[in-house]
């Protein structure tokens, strides 16, 4: 029987996969892309606890979508900031963007 | 075991196996593919969840419209060697593993030990409905600021692809 916990589980392991990916990743896209993973896993969670949880409303949805919204702005800021940075130093490679160290 | 609990299963397999990919493969245009396999997956974990309209909005948004530009960004700032370019970094990897590992236990265990309370209720049978209310309604400021970042952040990102300064 698949009940709420098995819901949050697989958004557990998703979310995981998403943190080490962020975490030793060597370019950037990758590491935007695992972000993308764990805002999913977010928004399973939200939509599991909504089904089992407070299933009279439908809140949990609601805020998966405006997760949605901040998530499809963050890539597209995102992805226009590699592409500055790659004009000027011709590499997507995290430890090259250290433009802010001093 | 009923067919709905093969179903997840399935899907759920499909979908970490996808995420697995994502962080695995060597060539990040691999991992973009499998990116979008995995955002399909969770799409059909939201249509077993009857979540039929956050569903569609996965596929239309993530799978059609985020994996379009990371695949453009990826054209865009392609490195020489196409097979090394999602590589990890040698000593991060381990780290990033451990705490990976440590914070998916963590929440895991949390979440087994916690008892969830259980509504009898089931969801709305117009759901598509209701989030209009909701929205429309009691939230519809936060959906006026949304609106209102998607605004900035297109604009934003417009000027920063572009580059400031550039004046022909």
């Amino acid at each position: 029987m698949i009940d709420l916990t098995a819901y949050l589980l697989l958004g557990t392991v998703l979310f995981g996969i998403g943190v080490y990916g962020v975490l030793s990743k060597r370019n950037a896209v990758g590491v935007l892309m695992s972000v993308e993973l764990m805002l999913n896993a977010v928004n399973i969670n939200f939509i599991a606890v909504n089904k089992f949880v407070a299933s009279s409303q439908v809140i949990g949805q609601l805020f998966a979508i405006f997760i949605i919204v901040v998530a499809a702005a963050e890539v597209a800021v995102g992805l226009a900031l590699i592409l500055a940075i790659f004009r000027q130093k011709k590499s997507v490679d995290l430890n090259d963007f250290n433009l802010l160290k001093w | 075991m009923n067919l709905s609990d093969l179903v997840f299963i399935v899907t759920a397999l499909i979908t970490v196996t996808a995420a697995v990919g994502v962080v695995g493969f060597k060539n990040i245009v691999h991992s973009a593919l499998s990116l979008v396999l995995s955002f399909l997956g969770v799409a059909a974990l939201y249509f077993q969840l009857q979540a039929g309209f956050l569903g569609l909005v996965q596929i239309l948004v993530y799978a059609g419209a985020v994996s379009v530009l990371i695949i453009f960004a990826i054209m865009l700032v392609m490195d020489k060697d196409p097979d090394e370019s999602n590589r990890s970094h040698a000593k991060q990897k381990y780290w990033g593993g451990l705490i990976a590992l440590l914070v998916t236990l963590g929440l895991g265990a949390a979440i087994g030990s916690t008892i969830w309370p259980q509504s009898s209720g089931s969801l709305p049978e117009d759901s598509v409905g209701a989030l209009a209310t909701l929205l429309l309604g009691d939230y519809v400021v936060a959906f006026e600021v949304a609106a209102l970042l998607l605004l900035v952040a297109v604009v934003g990102a417009i000027i920063l692809a572009k580059g400031a300064g550039e004046h022909d």
